[in-house]
């Protein structure tokens, strides 16, 4: 053992560790199967024996996942959707909200973090904004918007600006004055301090923002959809909820997990170039 | 003086005290430098030195005064006056090389990509910079190496004037010798103009033309001009032999030991102005006698 490297024990324990978990899952679903024995009639109408029934083993999750992989794109109208198609709806809402915010907030967070009077006009309004639910938005958006797609857009960029627009007017609002010096001992314009100097100088705090806003995003984007319904990842959760396919709720469970990883690790990897020590 | 290529005149600086009141860091601060010429400026931490430098560079504004460089006022910071500070100066995410072409590029604009590179090496070089070495980040370069990239950077931009805040000060002594050779190979040959802060008067004795002194704050005076005497080019070991060497050492050791404290606090009439003193020692014209020769005269 002490001659494999710290990732590798890592690595070993990992997958003992899902063995296990696995293992665990699929022995306490056959022993619950066992004893359901017998139902009450009043259990039967309410279907609280099947859902309870319904509650699928891992390996059955397993196949359902290796279906709907093998073929994620097809569509078979409204209801009847594969993984792909739906995560993709997920994802482009995701992103569009995304970075209408990014658009909005960064420049916004430049402003505030360099004039200490924007902060503080700005600052009520933003206190009072963020700790809003970014579903709290969503009747009111739907009204005014009239559109389910649009307001489930609207509930993201809602939620990703708060993180990108405080982050940058931190990032900014921290930059060294040794730095700003140096720009204008150069006599560089305010637009050259900064993008060669401002921005480089805060963008480890300014991505930092940028990769909590995408997390947000993306646990919200389940929940809104859930509400407007039609497409993406969070209806199908919902639908599949609604037909008692636990099967599918599960393993579209897991791609939500997996996709939030990869969105995350896009940021990370963006973190890393953009950090420097100093 | 006020013909000088650089002439400093009444120059005040007062700052709120915390209390509701202000004091004054120094009032009426008047002085000139020639052009070409090597100055330091040495006094006790807090006298002011690094608010007169910050004022030269453009990057604050005095209270009072002018500061006058070609005959004409200077106002916010220029490409004709390049900064050296004592930290932080090299900007974290650029490679050394960058941070010299960085600085290059805004003094030349019109220069091809290839030319602000090699003009940068060559300076990089100078300071004795080259190799895989530049291509690293200031994270990644000792202390020493760090402040050789911000000379070259502040040299490759060929500023009329050069401002450098105790640019050693955070050196051990056998890189301090280095680099303080290497500036001085950097600078002469040029008509460059150098104004720099240090703490340390062995180093001043070696790189200046001429030393300012500064008495204690609040209330400070560039109170004397003292001429370095010892010929150049000068070489660390050699000038320990010459006769001026420790006439002129003693002479500010004993000011900043003794006189600057003695001098401090003065208030001034109103419209007065504090020129320094020059003091010129010089032992080689009269080797019988012991004392050294105080010749004061008032400019
Ligand atoms: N922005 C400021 N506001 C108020 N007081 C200041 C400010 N900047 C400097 N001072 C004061 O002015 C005085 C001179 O400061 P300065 O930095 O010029 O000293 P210094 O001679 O460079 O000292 P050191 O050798 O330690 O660097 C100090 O008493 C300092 O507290
Ligand atoms: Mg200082």
């Amino acid at each position: 053992m002490e001659l494999l490297s710290e990732n590798k024990r890592a690595a070993i324990w990992s997958i003992a560790l899902l063995f296990v978990g696995l293992f665990v899952w699929e022995i306490s679903i056959s022993a619950q199967t066992i004893n359901t024995g017998e139902l009450t009639e009043y259990e039967l109408l309410t279907g609280a024996g099947t859902a309870k029934a319904g509650v699928p083993p891992p390996s059955e999750v397993a196949v359902k996942a290796w279906q709907e992989l093998s073929n994620p794109f097809y569509d078979a109208g409204p209801n009847d959707k594969g993984i792909g198609i739906q995560i993709g709806y997920s994802i482009y809402r995701v992103l569009t909200g995304y970075f209408l915010a990014a658009i909005i907030a960064i420049p916004l967070g430049f402003l505030i973090g360099m004039s200490s009077v924007a902060y503080k006009a700005l600052n009520p309004f933003i206190q009072v904004l963020r700790p809003i639910s970014p579903l709290a938005w969503m009747p009111l958006a739907l009204f005014i918007i009239q559109d389910s797609e649009a307001s489930a857009i609207f509930v993201i960029f809602i939620c990703s600006i708060w993180p990108m627009l405080l982050n940058t007017a931190f990032g900014v609002a921290g930059v060294r004055i040794d730095w700003v010096n140096v720009a204008r001992t150069h006599e560089l314009g305010a637009f050259k301090t900064a993008f060669t100097v401002v921005l480089p100088a805060a963008a480890p705090t300014i991505v930092t923002g940028m990769r909590i806003s995408i997390g947000i995003a993306w646990l919200v984007i389940v929940a809104a959809e859930m509400l407007v319904g039609g497409t993406g990842i969070g209806y199908y959760v919902w639908n599949e909820w609604n037909n008692l396919d636990l099967t599918s709720v599960i393993f579209s469970i897991l791609m939500i997990g997996v996709v939030g990883m990869l969105l995350d690790a896009a940021f990370g990897l963006l973190q890393r170039r953009v950090a420097y020590v100093e | 003086m006020a013909n000088s290529f650089l002439s400093i005149e009444k120059l005040t600086q007062r700052y709120p005290d915390g209390k509701g009141g202000e004091f004054t860091v120094f009032e009426n601060a008047s002085f000139g430098i020639e052009k070409g010429e090597f100055v330091c400026i040495l006094g006790h931490s807090g006298c002011g030195k690094s608010t007169i430098m910050n004022i030269l560079a453009g990057l604050s504004e005095p209270t009072g005064g002018v500061v006058k460089m070609d005959g004409f006022a200077i106002s916010g910071p220029s490409l004709d006056r390049g900064v050296v500070f004592q930290n932080y100066s090299l900007l974290p995410w650029l490679t050394a090389l960058k941070n010299v072409t960085f600085g290059v590029a805004a003094r030349f604009p019109d220069w091809s990509k290839q030319q602000i590179e090699d003009h940068s090496i060559a300076f990089l070089d100078k300071v004795g910079l080259s190799g895989d070495a530049i291509h690293r980040k200031p994270s990644q370069l000792s202390g020493g190496m760090r402040q050789r990239v911000s000379i070259a950077r502040a040299f490759a931009n060929q500023p009329k004037l050069l401002l450098l805040d105790e640019p050693f000060g955070a050196l051990d002594a056998l890189t301090r010798g280095t680099i303080q050779e290497e500036l001085l190979k950097v600078w002469s040959g040029t008509d460059q103009t150098v104004f720099m802060i240090t703490h340390d008067i062995d180093e001043a004795i070696l790189l200046a033309d001429r030393i300012l002194l500064m008495t204690n704050g609040p209330l400070a005076r560039v109170a004397e001009s003292v001429e370095i005497t010892i010929p150049r080019p000068r070489v660390r070991t050699d000038i320990v032999e010459h006769p001026n060497y420790y006439a002129i050492r003693n002479h500010l050791v004993q000011f900043l030991g003794k006189r600057s404290a003695e001098l401090a606090g003065q208030t001034s009439e109103e419209g007065e102005t504090h020129s320094p003193e020059t003091v010129r020692i010089d032992k080689t014209q009269d080797a019988v006698d012991e004392q050294p020769i105080l010749q004061a005269v008032k400019t």
